[in-house]
């Protein structure tokens, strides 16, 4: 069910500016990635490659391939759209749709990509979902409430059962606990690990601590100096990187000498 | 000494600008008070359900009312928004959404021109396109002036408001893979949609009281209305014919159709702003 994902000499731009350079990694299925690094290294502009988001902003750009279960999905004939109906994304700030309810926030994705389905059917999505984002039994009695009713931790639980309902294979995370209290942040972490049973997930976080608890594989990105474009330096399993990694700066990120 | 001379020196510069600030915020608000109070003694004893359901009568009888004139003003009002809205909304979607930076600067800079247009210069414009080539005054006429009259302002005010709403919105429905047009409708405009209407219906209530660009074009009339493609009556034409003439039954008259022009103004943007406003606070 899970897809994974292989990228090849992947560079981004913002205009003349280049954030990211030649990163060729392969993300396995059913795993959880997470991407660390200090600030400016390029992480999110990474994530953002994963499912197109990053050609939104103006005079953005990429080269390089990214393979979505064989398929680069920067190919000309691959619509953005249908890219980001597979790889869906949970932001750093937890952005439910204001005016819409409970239920209409976890079923928007289903119900406006056109995926038109019964009341009957988009119900069961909706409490599939918010069971899998462990927010079922919080908000089954307030369906029909202001999705910026919640507090922010609930809030991007329902925004992670959003998108789990349009069925992705991946779910990229950019940051979704760096606004959340401590248990607010463990809830969504115990979610994650249920999630990668049927997700691929690719977790970008300032939080090493997060990133040992939370992953199987870890990527460090780094810029070498200021106004270089952030490398992937190194890239492992978590357990690896973070007790014997091969390059010194991983070394010194993680013992927290930098950064 | 020194430090406590300087002090008490910028208080006493602080109160004075305080109190420059305060007395200008009530002088702005006299006026508007004043009119209310004025119209609302001048008008209250003219109104009455006569006034409102009646035709005008002759000159020399007593009594009638603006019945005709009420219902054209709402007439023109509605063509000014069945054809003026959807053009406005969609150019200001253009205007916040597609940005092709030369057009939309175009586009931006002819809309802020067009709403620096003195309003007799539409009417004089709608007049040759219009009532020059169907030879004849009309109501289309005079609601397609109104309709010019507030396109730049319901198009810059979509545009604000669309682009009041948060990219993280739009970003959060992109990413679930929604195509970019539902985006726009379903998620954009909708979050946006109380701060427009905000806006249209101020264009509206402003254009309710235009009298120059229905002059030339919708002119006036004594009966009904009685299709789009013959004169009708307004408000604010009828008030001003009836203000300049020399009988004083006629300047009772006046003063309540202002007094209704002014209620229907003020019922238009207050309730819109109370019933849209909080719907929009909810999307910040």
């Amino acid at each position: 069910m899970a897809g994974n994902i292989v990228t090849n000499s992947l560079s981004a731009w913002f205009g003349e500016v280049r954030a990211i350079e030649g990163i060729t990694v392969e993300i396995p299925a059913n795993k959880v990635t997470a991407l660390i690094g200090p600030s400016g290294c390029g992480k999110s502009t990474f994530l953002r490659c994963l499912n197109r988001m990053h050609e939104l902003v103006p005079g953005a750009r990429t080269t390089g391939e990214v393979i979505w279960d064989g398929k680069n999905i920067y190919a000309p004939d691959i619509d953005a759209t249908e890219v980001r109906r597979g790889i869906g994304m949970v932001f750093q700030k937890p952005n439910p749709f204001p005016l819409m309810s409970i239920a209409d926030n976890a079923s928007a994705g289903l119900r406006l990509t056109g995926m038109r389905k019964n009341k009957a059917a988009i119900g069961e999505v909706v409490e599939r979902s918010l069971k899998m984002a462990a927010l079922w039994d919080e908000v089954k009695n307030k369906l029909d409430k202001p999705g910026g009713s919640l507090s922010g931790g609930q809030q991007q639980r329902l925004c992670i059962a959003r998108a789990l309902a349009v069925e992705p294979d991946v779910i990229l995370m950019d940051e979704p606990c760096s606004a959340l209290d401590p248990a607010s942040t463990q809830k969504i972490e115990d979610t994650m690990d249920q999630l990668k049973k049927d997700f691929t997930i690719v977790i970008v976080t300032h939080n090493m601590q997060q990133a040992a608890r939370v992953s199987d594989f870890t990527g460090f990105l780094l810029t070498q100096e200021s106004g270089e474009p952030g490398r992937l330096v190194e890239y492992g399993t978590t357990s690896k990187i973070f007790t014997m990694p091969d390059r010194k700066e991983t070394e010194n990120y993680i013992t927290g000498r930098f950064g | 000494m020194k430090d406590n001379l300087h002090s008490r020196r910028r208080n006493a510069i602080s109160k004075a600008a305080y109190f420059l600030c305060a007395l200008s915020a009530v002088i702005a608000m006299v006026p508007l008070i004043l009119i209310l109070l004025y119209v609302i003694i001048q008008g209250a004893a003219a109104l009455n359900i006569d006034f409102l359901t009646q035709l005008p009568k002759p000159v020399g009888e007593t009594g009638g009312g603006m019945g005709n004139a009420i219902l054209g003003s709402l007439i023109l009002i509605g063509i000014a928004a069945v054809t003026g809205l959807p053009v406005g909304v969609l150019a200001g979607t253009y205007l916040a959404e597609f940005r092709s930076p030369r057009l939309s600067w175009t586009v931006r800079l002819l809309a802020d021109i067009l709403s620096g247009v003195p309003s007799i210069i539409i009417g004089v414009f709608v007049y040759t396109l219009l009532v020059l080539t169907m030879k004849r005054f009309s109501a289309l006429a005079g609601g397609l002036a109104l309709a010019v009259l507030m396109l730049p302002t319901v198009a810059r005010t979509t545009e604000e408001m669309l682009r009041m709403v948060p990219d993280s919105l739009r970003e959060a429905s992109l990413a679930l893979g929604i195509p970019r047009w539902r985006t726009i409708y379903s998620i954009i405009i909708k979050s946006a949609s109380g701060g427009i209407m905000t806006g249209v219906m101020l264009a509206l209530a402003r254009i309710s009281g235009e009298t120059a660009p229905l002059l030339f074009t919708a002119l006036n009339s004594r009966t009904w209305p009685t299709g789009l493609d013959k004169p009708v009556a307004s408000l604010p034409v009828q008030i001003y014919t009836y203000a300049i003439a020399p009988y004083a039954d006629w300047h009772q008259q006046a003063w309540a159709g202002s007094l209704v022009l002014v209620l229907m103004v003020l019922i238009l943007s207050v309730g819109s702003k109370l019933y849209f406003g909080r719907k929009m606070r909810r999307v910040r």
